[in-house]
């Protein structure tokens, strides 16, 4: 059945329209107040330069189930705000996921019409399985949120209606 | 068309329904690779590519001098969200909960 293939092991890409300006999804997901409002609703924070550092916050949950302070940790290789970002980005909190290594990540937001923008996230994730099952969403059932697809629907919640999911998970 | 008009009728032909399945399994295809695995002309899969693409299911990067098709789940999460969550996630859940009630109480 093709239904219980394996989803693959490389690059993935992520699209959605959004109903906001470039700058807001922006803020969206470089700020520690937006970032903890959506998603895994924990504080993502950057130092926006070439080689600084990106730290992705446990949030109240994630920490009462023992995880470390920062759960995702990487550097950022470049900035053109509110463009284009591309990171370094490791998930710490998992000691087989961490293993993994860092993987690299962009965000690319272009504006569209009649206000709307679009977002598009490409996660390079080949030879890290744990990571691109994580993030394609096939550990929700364990509580690991959904991944890419779930943050992203959120996000467009979030500023399209200004309300967004509870996240009860760790 | 709406943006679900555009998911749901890109979803309803089985031939696009085995090329996201395809991408699922292997994503960042060819043209080329696509083409061997259904029993199609280059033209007509072109053509189920293309309302995979304007449904936002399918999403092309370039990579050298080859284009590279990647599936896009993010529209069906939105359906879900959407859809799945408000007819079928609630109810599904009050049976579960009636269920351990019942179990419980007995």
């Amino acid at each position: 059945m093709t239904t219980s293939i394996e989803r693959s092991v490389g690059t993935q890409v992520y699209q959605v329209y959004i109903k906001a300006t470039p700058q807001a999804i922006w803020d969206a997901i470089t700020t520690p107040e937006w970032s903890e409002r959506y998603g895994y609703h924990a504080r993502s924070v950057y130092d926006l330069r070439p080689g600084g550092a990106y730290k992705g916050y446990s949030n109240e949950g994630m920490l009462a189930m023992g995880a470390p302070e920062v759960a995702v940790d990487g550097e950022v290789v470049e900035v053109d705000p509110p463009r284009k970002l591309v990171q370094t980005w490791r998930m710490a909190m998992d000691p087989d996921l961490s293993a993994e290594g860092f993987s690299r990540l962009t965000y690319e937001i272009a504006q569209g019409e009649g206000g709307v923008s679009k977002l598009t996230v490409i996660h390079e994730v080949e030879g890290m399985p744990g990571l691109a099952a994580m993030l394609s969403g096939g550990m929700e059932h364990t509580g690991a949120g959904g991944g890419w697809n779930w943050v992203l629907s959120d996000l467009k919640s979030l500023l399209e209606t200004g309300a967004s999911m509870p996240y009860q998970g760790g | 068309m709406t943006d679900d008009d555009r998911v749901f009728k890109a979803l309803s032909d089985p031939t696009r329904r085995f090329l996201l399945d395809r991408l699922f399994a292997r994503d960042g295809s060819t043209l080329g690779a696509l083409e061997a695995e259904v029993q199609m002309t280059r033209f007509g899969v072109m053509k189920h590519l293309r309302v995979l693409e304007d449904a936002g299911l399918v999403v092309t990067r370039r990579s050298g001098r080859e284009k590279l098709h990647f599936l896009n789940p993010v529209p069906i999460r939105l359906i879900h969200d959407r859809w799945i969550n408000k007819y079928a996630e609630r109810h599904v859940s009050a049976l579960v909960e009636l269920k351990h009630e019942l179990e419980e109480t007995a």
